[in-house]
């Protein structure tokens, strides 16, 4: 009789078991996130790019600024919320004046005057912003959306590459140890 | 035992029946799937070649080539390390253009080129994942004070 | 202010959600009626402040005020006020604000219209709802506030996505969310009976009327959105077996199957532990869809923004949710299953036939919308479900649903004999097989199976039905009276039963057409080509700029002539979006009943040629007239006198069921 009421229990619990499988895998697909597209530019050189700074029209910059100190390669735009989210992160790490680290921007499909107006208000972490407002060195940098952020060592190999803002998760996490690492390597 | 036999007779109709379903079910989703592949991994030979995939990347700029009939068009899709040639047929997203992201549905011709049937488009290249706006809030309290600090 | 206003309103109905979920609930174990009957005035509490807020997110919109982030991502200055005010729920700060509203209005109506409850029930089912509602305002406060503000304030705002800016899309979601959120009524009106220890016909009939008004919701919701992407995606598709879709179809085809369960329940007693299941599973699935859509698990077409954090709160959630609910299921239905015993050609085998079979379909719709993320969590690869396996699935199972739905209607209840079964059902047999032989003659079906098939289906769940009401009107005009007494002497549930389930034959008739004589082209063609598709004429006149309220268009004049006489002159567009330059392709349709021509713009070419799409759809129409037969038939269902009465009469059938708590 107790047998039978166990097996009668049992035919119950099926939803509860189906449901846990179903839950297992639904967790696995939050932890995969399906933004990790790996950049095969990992490793390699950055691109060569000659592009104007966005203060300053004429002024022209190329691969050589990112080169003999770390960099963060921040791509943003004035019309992208996130990276307003994240520009305070930025100025964070920038206020911190870690040596030997550089924050560049690169200021992606965007309108001069706007992105003008947003680091006027907002601040201004970057020690120089590329202007490329028709996504020329965007697109040999492989960036699919703003925000997005690489870290470049000083040789001017891409290292790493950050889709979605950057939080204080992901500085003190990932960014921070790997810039650390890059810096001790001469 | 007549209703028990008629029970269980019912119970063993339901459990084959599903069975059956369950086993044509997954044989039929071998046969219907589609695999996901990079520009890199096609080059590389890794993509079939006699069934149909998806390839994704960007759609490398000034590659776009429209076809004298109008209706083809060739492009290239980059992962930025490599590119393949893609080939469509038809009427492209309204989001589809150069330097937009892209995935395409098809089959990998013995010419190398990719012969699409169905191009969608990205919708948004813009991340907002929104646990960000939580600091929002906070960013606008302090940000005059910062903003007059590093000007 | 106004933001602020609707911010703390969320708040209180925060606060009053916690005391309604535990304050009554304990009430019902300790016996203390007083706390049983705060029940009430706390979810009409709760209902007025989500109303405030809501109102205040409207009043954020139609103010322009971008100062807050939600408004200022989702409206423009320019955006016509209609949208503005579909605009709040365009994304997904504000869709939460309309569930969590919904679910207000749901507990309020319950609240209402629960005079016949004994207390505890009510206590027990307010408290249930109150729970789900902690869940999504916590869910709202925590992650997705839609009063968030913006500094420094935006001139204006990045605009609605164009997709959403249609009429159709406006009203799609409030109609589906009523639908999913109604689901939470059954769902906790069960997980009260099962606390309660009591699963009875009163259970089942109480649950009944909000179980068919969330799926009427829930039907005009589908309906909605299959129209929508017909005419607005540009590509002339109907159902695409995309996440997003198969997130609200899954809810339907289980609360479909609940419904009828239900039934069986309230008349016969059986299947109780079944019906149980049901309504746990219909609510569940509604969570799943919500999960689904908004944690970017599966990348869909229409997916919001991705979000993992937001993922792990609703996985949380549904975890705590479903997973309690099956839990409390597994424990307490052993006891109260049972009951209502029936033979194997009786009615109740014949729904229950058709609940499997909707069940089996509804788990190889979630197989085929989960599969891409079982494929990498088992490192099978990254791979798509083409809609091909999802067709397939669909017209495996459902003919033996239209079947099986043809005999049930005239099967009688507990026992019947197969040989009067067999005589009722011999002339809508006949009739079918006739159908099928004509229609399978080559130069109509052109050697297409499904063609012949389909029809006789159809024609089969038709004449069965007919049979089923002659019966009936027969049955009656030997006691007397006239025809039109007889014709209005059936209950309107019978009714409502009739019309819905001949709404499936006319979406069979819709499907099978469509399917198999649809005509697609897409072409190049400069001003005055000509070309033929399906027997129509269509000339091409060429393309000239257009200016709407917030966009710039180029509208194509593309004539249709049936031989020499002009049908139709067809006007697409393609737009350009000011605020947001997206370009968007509006689509040119002349409707009718027998057939659609549709022609839609591609991209610009050369000397002002188009590539254009031109395709003719027959019967396309009959797809969301058999959705809306369907709702019809559900609102017939739930206008019926016996609930009406019920609503009115106080407490007649439980007083003698006052829960022992």
């Amino acid at each position: 009789m107790s047998q039978s009421r166990a097996k009668k229990t049992l035919k119950f619990l099926i939803p509860l078991g189906l449901f846990v499988v179903l839950v297992g895998f639904l967790g696995y697909g939050l932890t995969t996130d399906p933004r990790k597209v790996p950049s095969p530019l990992i490793g390699k050189s950055i691109p060569d790019f000659t592009l104007p700074t966005l203060a300053d029209p004429d002024r022209q910059v190329t691969q050589e600024a990112l080169k003999g100190t770390v960099s963060l390669v921040n791509v943003w735009a004035s019309w992208c919320p996130s990276c307003r989210a994240e520009h305070r992160m930025l100025m964070g790490i920038a206020q911190e004046g870690i040596d030997d680290l550089q924050i560049v921007g690169l200021n992606w499909k965007d309108e001069r005057p706007q992105a003008q107006d947003m680091l006027r208000l907002f601040g201004n972490p970057y020690v120089v912003n590329l202007f490329d407002p028709d996504n020329q060195v965007g697109l040999d940098f492989g960036v699919y959306g703003a925000p997005e952020t690489f870290v470049i060592d000083r040789h001017g190999i891409i290292r790493y590459k950050h889709i979605g803002p950057v939080d204080a998760e992901v500085w003190e996490q990932t960014l921070r140890p790997l810039v650390q690492q890059l810096k001790a390597q001469s | 035992m007549r209703p028990r036999t008629k029970r269980l007779l019912f119970v063993g109709l339901a459990i084959g029946g599903v069975g059956v379903a369950a086993t044509l079910a997954i044989t039929a989703l071998q046969s219907n799937i589609s695999y996901f592949f990079s520009p890199s991994q096609v080059i590389a030979a890794e993509a079939p070649t006699d069934r149909v995939f998806r390839i994704g990347g960007m759609v490398e700029e000034g590659s776009i080539a429209r076809q004298p009939d109008g209706l083809t068009v060739l492009f290239s899709v980059t992962d930025n390390a490599e590119r393949v040639q893609v080939s469509y047929t038809g009427i492209l997203p309204d989001l589809f253009g150069a330097d937009q992201g892209v995935v395409a549905r098809g089959r990998l011709g013995q010419d190398g080129v990719f012969y699409a049937e169905e191009v969608l488009a990205k919708h948004d290249e813009s991340y907002m994942p929104p646990e960000v706006a939580a600091t929002l809030k906070t960013a606008q309290t302090d940000t005059p004070t910062t903003a007059v600090a590093t000007q | 202010m106004i933001p602020e206003i609707g911010h703390f309103a969320l708040i209180l109905a925060l606060l009053l959600a916690l005391v309604q979920a535990s304050l009554p609930l304990v009430g019902s174990f300790i016996g203390n009626r007083l706390w049983m009957a705060s029940a009430r005035p706390l979810a009409y509490g709760q209902a007025l402040f989500l109303t405030i807020a809501f109102a205040a997110l409207v009043q954020v919109f139609l103010a322009d005020d971008f100062s807050v982030i939600y408004a200022a991502s989702n409206s423009n200055s320019l955006l016509p006020p209609v949208y503005k005010v579909s605009a709040v729920w365009g994304a997904h700060e504000g869709s939460l604000l309309l569930w969590a509203l919904f679910l207000g209005l749901w507990a309020a109506a319950v609240a209402a219209f629960s005079r016949a409850l004994p207390l505890a029930m009510v206590a027990r089912t307010l408290a249930v709802l109150g729970m789900v509602s902690i869940g999504f305002l916590l869910f709202m406060l925590l992650t997705s506030n839609p009063f968030e503000r913006l500094f420094p304030v935006p001139p204006d705002g990045r605009d609605l996505n164009p997709l959403l800016q249609d009429p159709g899309l406006a009203i799609h979601p409030p109609m589906l969310y009523m639908g999913y959120v109604g689901f939470s009524v059954a769902f906790a009106l069960a997980i009260a009976a099962l606390i309660g220890g009591k699963l009875d016909a009163a259970w089942a009939r109480w649950s009944r009327p909000w179980t068919t008004i969330a799926w009427t919701f829930l039907t005009i919701g589908i309906v909605l959105g299959s129209w929508w992407a017909y005419y607005e995606l540009g590509w002339g598709g109907w159902w695409f077996w995309d996440p997003v879709e198969n997130a609200s179809l899954m809810p339907w085809i289980v609360g479909t199957a609940l419904l009828h369960s239900l039934a069986v329940t309230e008349k016969r007693g059986a299947f109780k532990s079944w019906t149980v299941l049901l309504a746990l599973s219909a609510f569940s699935l509604s969570l799943l869809g919500t999960f689904l859509v908004r944690s970017g698990v599966l990348t869909s077409v229409h997916a919001f923004a991705t979000d993992p954090t937001r993922g792990v709160f609703i996985l949380a959630f549904l975890g705590v949710v479903i997973g309690g609910s099956l839990a409390l299921y597994a424990w307490r239905a052993p006891a109260v299953s049972g009951g209502g015993r029936f033979t194997l050609v009786s009615r109740e085998s014949f729904l229950l036939a058709n609940n499997l079979l909707l069940v089996l379909l509804t788990l190889l719709v979630l197989l085929g919308t989960l599969a891409p993320l079982i494929y990498e969590a088992m490192s099978w690869g990254k791979i798509s479900v083409g809609f091909p396996w999802f067709n397939k699935m669909f017209l495996g199972v459902t003919p033996f649903v239209a079947l099986a739905l043809g005999v049930g209607v005239l099967a009688r209840w507990k026992q019947d004999e197969p040989a009067r079964l067999a005589r009722q059902l011999a002339l809508a047999a006949a009739l079918s097989a006739a159908v099928l032989l004509v229609s399978f003659w080559p130069p109509f079906s052109h050697g297409a199976l499904w063609v012949p098939v389909g029809l006789a289906l159809a024609a089969w769940v038709l004449f069965s039905h007919l049979t089923s009401l002659y019966e009936r009107l027969r049955h009656k005009t030997r006691l007397g009276g006239g025809l039109l007494a007889d014709l209005t002497g059936h209950s309107r549930s019978y009714y409502g039963m009739l019309i819905a389930h001949l709404g499936v034959a006319v979406f069979i008739v819709g499907l099978t057409m469509l399917s198999n004589f649809q005509i697609e082209k897409d072409l190049r063609m400069a001003p005055g080509d000509r070309t033929e598709v399906a027997g129509y004429q269509f000339l091409f006149e060429g393309s000239g700029p257009v200016k709407g309220p917030n966009y710039d268009a180029q509208r194509g004049r593309v004539l249709v002539f049936d031989g020499d006489r002009q049908v139709a002159v067809l006007t697409p567009e393609k737009r350009t979006y000011l605020a947001s330059s997206q370009t968007m392709t509006e689509a040119a349709i002349d409707a009718g009943l027998l057939r659609d021509v549709y022609v839609s713009l591609g991209e610009p070419l050369a000397g002002g040629a188009w590539s254009l799409r031109i395709y003719y759809k027959p019967y396309v129409r009959w797809i969301w007239l058999g959705g809306l037969l369907m709702a019809i038939g559900g609102v017939l269902a739930v206008t019926d006198r016996r609930y009406r009465t019920a609503t009115q009469a106080a407490s007649v059938p439980s007083a003698g069921a006052v829960a022992k708590a």
